[in-house]
């Protein structure tokens, strides 16, 4: 029963753990303001960032802005489509770790349970058909890609549920498989098109993308990440007792079954949100999290808004990158969160520890 | 705290698991379930903490029915340590401990102190101080055993629910184990596999075939030739303990009994 290990490295350890979460997030705040401030900066115009600020600086305070293209750029083109992606990464990295604690795998990200591919039905299906098929029910892309996460998510519930509580392992193939399901039908459509102009503009919308963002846009998905934010920070301690198991979480006076239809419908909406305005961007829900629990462990009081931090930082340096790096056109956001995302992901598990 | 269980009858599957089981565990005593596998030991241990909904029959707590409790009431009451044992979550050994505090706490509100100094007491009864900030996942069995209790012991129940827990642990984990339980003397229901140390350990046992209690009383009492033989369908002797003078179970390795 002696005390093994290093017990004199106990305190020291202690001290570091409260330290490197206050740390991380300060790290993040600043690092997220330097990200938002040069996507704001860099473009085909590049702004000082300096100047940035004083446009910003005159827009939040009230005062008239300059008149001039550079108030165009910073205030109406790029702040909105900068803060849309902190929004979407913030809401990404608290998707991917409440899904992966809903399910207990760390394999889950946001996309798993099937939303996404319900959300990319209803754009694909509004952009191919045209307006008629969304039109009639006044739904513009967003509109119907959000319709279609709903369809999605009301299918996968209504198999899930049966059998008693959303099983991590049910809910994982009733979502798959309804993903799939729809993907076909998906693919289906896309092949339907047949006008080439519009097919490549679905592959793109697929691959994820903020172009074109406006306030108005901004409004929505922000409302959503932030509530859904509030509430998942409610349940933090009851994630915390989820990860370690059903009966564990039940005997910590957890109601389990009740958790995961609530977990399950939240991350379902704010998936459905985001994908509706940014498409399916991957790989940031997987990542954040992993990276987040390396950095802080696995207690959600701490994971969460650090992975909301990272992730926002995430997706505003690499939506810039996506916007900057070809100087001919955009590269969808989604094919740089893989290129870069997948190398880091293996890295990270090849670094984490043999025992866990 | 006093524990009846009255009638409980508990179907998984559409198979009746438990029919109509009986027990008592009076306040302070350690009451020991055995039987053989698939006797329905776990399924109502599992209805104790809640996990599992009886289908008839009632878990009363000091006399209130276990059901008419708030989940978090009924996590301050009761304190399970199930068989599944968390090995995959990124917890340290403090935090994992600390869980047990869960149904004390509020949303959004941090530790208190009181919370502080109870996990702190609970991580020194089990001996895992100096320990804190390792990771669970890197401890020996044993040791996450300790922690797991300790996660219990923090949750400040009056009744503690074990489930089979000496499993997979060398003879002196066990033995340590159960000094742990020994030592703390609150009301106790556990499971065990290891008749000696069921004997050694418990007030009371209560003996599960096919979902049934079928004797219950002093182990003593209890555990002999004729019972051995019936339920666990094994041929051995039942002798006083050379040290302790507990009952000592001697099964014979080599054969069965001729049932």
């Amino acid at each position: 029963m002696a005390a093994t290990g290093a017990p004199d490295a106990a305190p020291a350890v202690h001290r570091s753990a409260t330290l490197r979460t206050g740390t991380t997030a300060g790290v993040l705040v600043l690092a997220l303001a330097l990200a938002l401030t040069l996507a704001v900066s860099l473009g085909a115009v590049d702004v000082p960032p300096g100047e940035v600020w004083s446009v910003v600086t005159r827009h939040l305070t009230g005062r008239p802005p300059e008149p001039g293209t550079r108030d165009l750029i910073v205030w109406q083109l790029r702040a909105p489509r900068a803060l849309l992606a902190a929004v979407v990464g913030a809401g990404l990295g608290l998707v991917g770790t409440a899904v992966q604690a809903l399910v207990r795998n760390p394999l889950a990200d946001p996309y798993l349970l099937g939303i996404s591919s319900g959300a990319t039905l209803g754009a694909v299906a509004v952009t191919v058909l045209g307006t008629a098929a969304g039109g009639g029910l006044g739904l513009g892309l967003s509109g119907a890609a959000f319709a279609g996460a709903l369809t999605a998510f009301a299918l996968v519930w209504t198999i899930a549920r049966r059998g008693g509580g959303f099983a991590p392992l049910r809910l994982v193939l009733a979502g798959i498989g309804i993903g799939q399901f729809l993907a076909g039908f998906t693919s289906f459509l896309v092949l339907q098109a047949g006008d080439e102009q519009r097919t490549r503009g679905v592959l793109f919308w697929l691959m994820g993308s903020l172009g074109g963002t406006t306030w108005s846009q901004l409004a929505l998905p922000a409302a959503a990440v932030l509530l859904g934010a509030v509430h998942l920070q409610a349940r933090a301690r009851a994630l915390n007792a989820l990860a370690v198991g059903d009966e564990t979480a039940t005997g910590l006076g957890v109601d389990v079954a009740r958790l995961r239809r609530e977990l399950f419908t939240v991350t379902s909406l704010l998936t459905g949100v985001m994908v509706a305005v940014s498409g399916a961007i991957g790989f940031v829900g997987l990542l954040v999290p992993h990276v987040c629990r390396l950095l802080v462990g696995g207690d959600h009081r701490r994971l969460l808004p650090l992975a909301a931090l990272t992730g926002a930082v995430l997706l505003t340096a690499v939506d810039t990158l996506a916007r900057t790096a070809l100087a001919t056109q955009e590269v969808p956001i989604g094919v740089v969160t893989a290129l870069l995302g997948a190398p880091v992901l293996l890295y990270l598990l090849d670094r984490r520890p043999e025992h866990r | 705290m006093r524990i009846d269980i009255e009638d409980l009858t508990v179907r998984l599957a559409g198979r009746e698991v438990l029919t109509g089981a009986r027990l008592v565990a009076a306040e302070g005593e350690t009451v020991g379930l055995v039987g053989p596998n698939g006797s329905g030991k776990s399924t109502l241990l599992r209805t104790v903490y809640r996990h599992l909904r009886p289908h008839a029959g009632r878990v009363l707590l000091a006399g209130r029915d276990l059901r008419s409790l708030g989940a978090s009431e009924a996590a301050r009451q009761v304190a399970a340590l199930p068989q599944e044992r968390g090995a995959e979550a990124d917890f340290t050994v403090r935090e994992m401990v600390a869980l047990g505090r869960t149904p004390y706490q509020r949303a959004f509100a941090g530790e208190s102190a009181a919370d502080r100094e109870l996990v702190a007491a609970a991580i020194a009864e089990v001996g895992l101080q100096g320990q804190e900030h390792r990771g669970f996942a890197s401890l020996s069995g044993g040791e996450r055993q300790r922690a797991l209790l300790a996660r219990a012991f923090a949750q400040q129940p009056e009744v503690l629910v074990l489930d089979e827990p000496t499993n997979h642990l060398d003879v002196q984990h066990q033995i340590d184990l159960l000094a742990l339980l020994r030592a703390r003397r609150r009301t106790t229901l556990i499971s065990l596999h290891d008749l000696n140390a069921a004997a050694s350990l418990c007030d009371r046992l209560h003996v599960l075939h096919h979902g049934a209690v079928v004797a219950s009383g002093p182990p003593r009492e209890v555990l002999t030739t004729e019972l051995l033989a019936e339920v666990f369908g094994v041929r051995a002797a039942v002798v006083e303990h050379p040290l302790t003078g507990d009952p000592l179970i001697a099964f014979d390795h080599r054969g069965r009994t001729g049932r």
